[in-house]
């Protein structure tokens, strides 16, 4: 791998933030319109039902975290769409940048994204709800760390298939979160989930990031690092198989000639 | 010493049971310029998709400098550049950001010289600040020509470079290659269907029908073979002639 090639897509990317207002508005409006949301609804919820304070909390965190690992998938297949919507995956892939290069920008910038998204969230609530997220401490950072893991595997997984059937599946680049929120546990603990379903959410490694944010608000710090373990390892192995199926699409995308095609 | 930059042999292309290009071998030379011709649908494009490794040939070999593409398409790609009609760079990027971002990509040492360079050469230097969206579409064609010289290539592979340009700037184009081709030895690959680019560029030609290679060899060879003074007769006569095989074969 050659680092000026990842640099120069990362800038790519950067300069495309720079002039298109929407791109920017991922990082800075779609995720601040969501914490004030629930911000104003976990208020409400404390005024008519006397819930627990760190309900509160929690529901903030929860907000938090879920826009990292939205933002954080979401960046890797928008790195990818640029390309085909501008007609240049051509000229990027008659380069010699590499698959595994390409992907290594698209990393960084979900890395980029999701701390930038992270930052701006803390300080909103901090200011709006007097919640401080830095209270977590270094279980913030492995939270955070898995998350990014997760939304780096879902990134390429969406983006796999977006290669494989081009503009048309480009919602996926969206809609693939929602799809496993309801697994993750983003605003509820696993145990509320039916019995059945409650194995699926045990295989998501945001449902153990997610518990483990509420132990660690509820100060039950020697289990976060337990949940975070059992998430680390899942990721790992969702990170080897996204990268698989990234590859093996991407071949089949070259065998049908598809890369040419979404772009002529 | 190795003289064929480029050695294609027996490439088939088969899209589900469509067959695209059936065993096309060619070659180019050092210093060459080879033209790819033919109607719509021979199978040019496919081909230099599969010579460039964006397509998986179904069968034959490709090999560029001597190594094989399926293999070494990196070490490869690094020394080949490539620019079609059909292609365009990030709209919403400036026309200086878009080629410093490709010179990056290429490594390029002094970028900021030569980027400048290729503008005035092309005559866009006017337009460096301007974003690439906002340009016509043969000053569009003339930043992928930018874009596809800034690593001084020495296989330079070419996809109706002159499609959208009028007569003038077409022939600037032309002139401009031939000066590349004639300063630094690339060797070029181009598809076209405007035979004066053919008749004025390319040492060799190849005529791709139904993709497969049916004609090859200098202008002047293949207006000999065809007894014609004017190349558009004689591929207007190879694309007949496949018009009347079909009608014989139903
Ligand atoms: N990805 C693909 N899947 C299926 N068929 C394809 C694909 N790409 C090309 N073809 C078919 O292969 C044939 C050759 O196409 P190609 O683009 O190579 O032609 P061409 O010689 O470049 O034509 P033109 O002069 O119009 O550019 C066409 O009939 C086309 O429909
Ligand atoms: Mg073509």
């Amino acid at each position: 791998m050659r680092w000026n090639r990842i640099h120069a897509l990362v800038m790519k990317y950067m300069y495309v933030c720079k002039r298109n207002a929407f791109r920017a508005m991922d990082v800075c409006f779609w995720p601040v319109m969501d914490l004030l949301v629930w911000g104003f609804v976990t208020l409400y919820l404390l005024k008519v039902s006397g819930a627990v304070p760190t309900m509160i909390t929690f529901l903030i965190g929860a907000v938090i975290l879920w826009n990292v690992l939205y933002r954080a998938q979401q960046v890797v297949c928008l790195s990818f769409l640029e390309d085909l919507w501008s007609r240049n995956l051509l000229n990027i892939f008659t380069s010699p940048v590499k698959v595994s290069e390409f992907i290594t920008a698209a990393y960084i910038l979900g890395l980029a994204q999701a701390l930038a998204v992270m930052l701006i969230l803390s300080v909103m609530a901090f200011v709006m709800y007097s919640f401080n997220v830095m209270t977590l401490g270094f279980d913030l950072a492995i939270l955070f760390s898995n998350l990014m893991l997760m939304g780096w595997a879902m990134g390429l997984i969406a983006t796999s298939l977006i290669v494989r059937w081009g503009p048309q599946a480009e919602v996926l680049a969206w809609a693939i979160p929602f799809v496993v929120q309801p697994l993750c546990a983003v605003f509820y603990p696993v145990s509320v989930l039916p019995t059945w379903l409650q194995p699926l959410a045990r295989c998501v490694p945001a449902s153990y990031v997610f518990e483990g944010m509420r132990a660690a608000i509820s100060g039950s710090h020697e289990l976060v690092s337990n949940y975070a373990i059992i998430a680390f390892g899942l990721n790992i192995v969702y990170l080897a198989v996204a990268g698989l199926f990234f590859k093996y699409m991407f071949e089949q995308a070259r065998e049908r000639g598809l890369l040419a095609k979404y772009c002529s | 010493m190795f003289n064929k930059v480029v050695e294609v042999k027996g490439l088939r292309k088969q899209f589900g049971t469509y067959e695209a290009v059936k065993n096309v071998s060619f070659h180019a030379e050092k210093g060459e310029i080879v033209g790819l011709l033919g109607v719509n649908g021979a199978g040019k494009t496919t081909t230099l998709h599969m010579l460039l490794g964006l397509t998986k040939a179904t069968a034959g070999s490709i090999r560029v400098f001597g190594r094989d593409i399926e293999t070494e398409r990196t070490e490869i790609l690094a020394r080949v550049n490539y620019a079609s009609s059909y292609i365009a760079l990030p709209y919403n990027l400036k026309v200086y950001e878009n080629l410093l971002v490709f010179a990056r990509i290429y490594g390029i040492k002094n970028a900021r010289t030569k980027i400048d360079q290729l503008l005035e050469d092309f005559e866009i230097a006017h337009l460096r600040n301007s974003t690439s969206g906002r340009l016509s579409s043969g000053e569009q064609t003339r930043l992928n020509l930018c874009k596809a010289l800034l690593n001084d290539p020495e296989l330079l592979v070419l996809d109706e470079p002159t499609a959208s340009l009028d007569p003038d700037l077409a022939d600037k184009v032309r002139k401009a290659l031939m000066r590349v081709n004639r300063e630094q030895g690339t060797t070029l690959i181009t598809t076209s269907h405007n035979m004066l680019d053919v008749a004025e560029l390319c040492n060799r030609i190849v005529f791709m029908r139904a993709g497969e290679v049916v004609e090859e060899g200098s202008a002047k060879e293949i207006l000999l073979r065809y007894g014609s003074e004017s190349l558009e007769d004689v591929f207007i006569a190879i694309a007949r002639s496949q018009l009347i095989e079909k009608v014989k074969v139903s």
